[in-house]
């Protein structure tokens, strides 16, 4: 009998996940370092979803304590509680438990920034109206120090009432673990003390609700009659009638917006707490400091700006080479060693030219595409994304926008669709809308793979001055861009959206170095949501393309081809057989290729495409590529790839050398440009056009976007294709 | 004089806030309030929009809002 033997492990060797009891929400002004702190308490137990019927992206966690596990909601960045914007409206919904799969929190972590206690204790205020468990983590400690700002935590907790203080460095974690044990305890502890800040607010609400015959949570009567003619003051004056609550109203805010009122009796107290709270020592300006400040002034600012984003394109080209170059040798190894090991037919074709090929050719431009990301989230994360809204609000101003449709359209050129999410942060509905309509202009990182194809193959690697000219064509793709999205706003903004000037109020955040932790696990998440699309759609799209280009097989080309090479062998011998044979396969092939479903469908749309120089086989690529642009070059790499077996070239070699049936070669110079153009304009994105919907909450907008950005492609590569033809 | 006419480096006190015109509640609800202690840091190219500092957070404003704040230059001690 064996001896049964007995192996202790450790309790922190077993991968314990424990149960999660409680849901605490993560609340706090924009920039405050709450994404910072949300990552530093969750880790990678995290996820994101989007809460039903709104866009607003939910993102929760978990946090593993001694004993038990929370469940952290975090909520966007605000400034005040029921404002218009969808942001602050989810805020009250979450704490309030009213949003359908989000449990009620049983307690709130406000982030207080100390650097800014200003807007940070205006929130709070608010917040502790709500009568909800609430505990503080001061955040930016080092900073307020570094400034010579010195905040009394002891003071502070006594003119909240008593609410627990916890000062977290969360870019060192220094005193997490004392929050971390606290979070335990927030759903006992009592709701908060109210500082009666503006006791007529809560007593008139407290009025109203002793009126009312169904019973109202006062948050909501306070926001009725802090937002007239809102979605917030409805159910009051449907249950108290609409005059007697403007007489209510009238008796607290007098004319003014009500608030503008609430802002003076709010900040009153504020400056109050401030006052006993905070000291500020004299300070002499150090050198970063005077830098920073000198770096903001206008004209440095302005040229810092474009050299920042020159820099970017700069890095998006230049680094990404070598990666690149690896990526292609490695799917040319496979495709080669799969050649040679199983015998030619259909499955050694699809292997090689439909999965290889079509996965490789979106693989590769992963490199680029990380640079990129890498870029926006950094440029996010540091706060100069607010200062590029700062700075170019003039210019968008010109166009009928503002500064706040920066973001958005800066975002765009990484994605266009968590850019149209990010429009909104964009109160004025008009602007939101012709921001979301000019931001599918701004070039995506999924158009990169085909400028940088027909980029490689057709414009001369040469040099124009100091410049490279195959740079210069894409700065002028990337301009065209950003010209067919400010035209387009311009003109919505004097048609469909015509309306009163957006305004624009918005603090900017200091620059701050990006934290490490953050921007590496925005960034997993951009390449995850990246590589799940080559490896799905993309890939599926590729493998279609495949199918639709090697089916039907015409038995009649195979045995005409082999009484060719029957006939040659016996004639000829050596090089010159050798030649022959090949032309004698490639010819077969590309007959089989003509009579496939692809190649029927692209001659059966050449017609409509042959005023801009496009054969059928760049118009069955593009056909292929209206679900997901970033197909086109997998589509051409197939497309190419099946028509000449003979040897793996590149498919920059393999387009150069493609023809018309006469012998004129397909890829002009005017027609590249052309092709070029059509991408730059062109809406082929499925993904874009669903965001479009569910931002607008209509057909009608990405019915529209869609055929405006189609007719404009197709015009724009008509005028040059045409034009540059009789140059 | 109005926010509007301060020089860059220029401090101020809000005096009074015409919070009837358009833009200017959510400037409020930022902190630029009467009473509020301001700086006038810099500006975008052209002098607008402007970049204001509160208790040590930087807002900006457009020129038009920034006409519908009184304030009263204070007399800087550096």
């Amino acid at each position: 009998m064996a001896e049964t033997s007995t192996i202790y492990v450790p309790v922190e060797k077993i991968g314990i996940r424990r149960r999660v009891s409680t849901t605490l929400a993560i609340i706090g002004n924009p920039n405050s370092g709450k994404s910072t702190l949300f990552n530093r308490l969750t880790g990678l137990r995290q996820t994101t979803a989007n809460y039903p019927g709104v866009t607003v992206e939910k993102h929760s966690g978990t946090v593993q304590l001694e004993s038990s596990a929370i469940e952290l909601v975090d909520l966007p960045g605000i400034y005040c509680l029921g404002g218009h914007s969808a942001d602050e409206r989810i805020a009250v919904d979450v704490i309030l438990g009213r949003m359908a799969d989000t449990h009620a929190p049983s307690g709130l972590l406000m982030i207080l920034d100390a650097t800014q206690l200003y807007q940070g204790l205006y929130l709070l205020q608010q917040l502790m109206e709500m009568q909800v468990p609430i505990i503080v983590a001061l955040t930016m400690t080092d900073v307020a120090t570094a400034k010579g700002i010195d905040i009394s935590i002891e003071v502070l907790q006594r003119q909240l009432g008593g609410i627990q203080i916890f000062p977290v460095v969360a870019t060192t974690g220094r005193g997490l673990e004392a929050l971390k044990t606290a979070l335990e305890s927030v759903a006992e502890s009592a709701p908060p003390q109210v500082p009666e800040s503006w006791p007529e607010l809560s007593k008139t609400a407290d009025r109203l609700i002793q009126q009312t015959s169904t019973p109202m949570q006062r948050i909501d009567v306070i926001q009725a009659l802090l937002h007239p003619d809102s979605f917030h003051s409805k159910p009051l004056e449907q249950q108290l009638g609409s005059q007697f609550v403007t007489d209510s109203r009238y008796a607290l805010f007098g004319v003014e917006p009500p608030q503008a009122v609430e802002a003076r009796h709010r900040y009153q107290w504020v400056r109050t707490v401030l006052g006993e709270v905070q000291r500020q020592a004299p300070m002499l300006e150090r050198f970063e400091a005077k830098t920073l400040r000198w770096l903001n002034r206008p004209w440095p600012a302005t040229v810092l700006f474009f050299a920042v984003m020159a820099l970017i394109f700069q890095a998006v080209f230049s680094w990404a080479t070598p990666m690149m170059n690896g990526i292609d040798a490695a799917a040319a190894t496979m495709s080669a060693w799969v050649a040679a090991h199983l015998p030619a037919g259909a499955i050694s074709s699809f292997i090689t030219d439909g999965v290889i090929a079509g996965v490789g050719s979106v693989v590769i431009f992963l490199p680029q595409i990380l640079i990129l990301f890498l870029f926006i989230i950094v440029l996010e994360d540091s706060g100069y994304l607010a200062r590029a809204a700062f700075l170019m609000d003039r210019v968008m101003r010109s166009v009928g926008l503002s500064g706040q449709s920066v973001i958005p359209m800066l975002s765009s050129f990484a994605c266009a669709v968590p850019a149209i999410m990010a429009a909104r942060v964009i109160s004025d509905r008009r602007a939101r809308i012709a921001t979301i309509l000019a931001a599918p202009f701004m070039t995506c990182s999924a158009r990169l793979p085909i400028y940088a194809l027909l980029i490689a193959a057709f414009v001369p690697d040469e040099s124009v001055g100091w410049l490279n000219l195959q740079g210069l064509v894409l700065l002028g793709l990337y301009l065209m861009g950003i010209l067919g999205g400010l035209t387009t706003a311009w003109l919505l903004k004097r048609t469909a959206l015509r309306g009163p000037k957006p305004d624009f109020a918005m603090a900017l955040p200091e620059f701050r170095w990006p934290n490490l932790q953050t921007v590496s696990i925005k960034l997993m998440d951009r390449v995850r949501i990246f590589l799940r699309r080559a490896g799905t759609i993309i890939f599926v799209v590729a493998i279609i393309v495949w199918a639709l280009a090697y089916f039907p097989r015409a038995g009649g080309i195979e045995t005409g081809m082999q009484n060719a090479v029957l006939q040659v062998e016996s004639t000829l011998t050596g090089a010159p057989l050798a030649e022959e044979l090949l032309r004698i396969e490639n010819e077969a092939a590309a007959a089989q290729l003509a009579q496939s479903f692809l190649g029927r469908a692209g001659k059966f749309i050449e017609p409509v495409f042959a005023p801009l120089g496009w054969d059928w086989r760049v118009s069955a690529a593009v056909i292929a590529g209206f679900p997901a642009r970033e197909v086109v070059v997998a589509v051409m790499g197939t497309i190419y790839a099946v028509g000449d077996k003979a040897e793996v070239t590149s498919l920059v070699d393999k387009l150069r050398s493609a023809t018309w049936p006469d012998g004129r070669p397909v890829f002009t110079l005017p027609m590249v440009l052309g092709l070029l153009l059509f991408y730059a304009w062109c809406l082929q994105c499925a993904a874009t056009l669903a965001v479009i919907r569910r931002e607008t909450n209509s057909w009608r907008w990405p019915i529209f976007a869609w055929t405006y950005m189609t007719v404009l492609g197709y015009t724009g590569a008509l005028l040059i294709y045409q034009i540059g033809s009789r140059l | 004089m109005t926010l509007r006419e301060m020089q860059p480096g220029q401090k101020a006190r809000i005096e009074k806030v015409d919070a009837r015109q358009p833009g200017v509640v959510r400037l409020m609800v930022l902190g630029l309030i009467e009473g509020a202690e301001i700086q006038f840091e810099n500006a975008a190219i052209g002098g607008d929009p402007m970049e204001i500092s509160v208790f040590g957070t930087a807002i900006s404003i457009r020129k038009q809002q920034a006409g519908y704040f009184s304030v009263s230059p204070l007399v800087s001690n550096g």
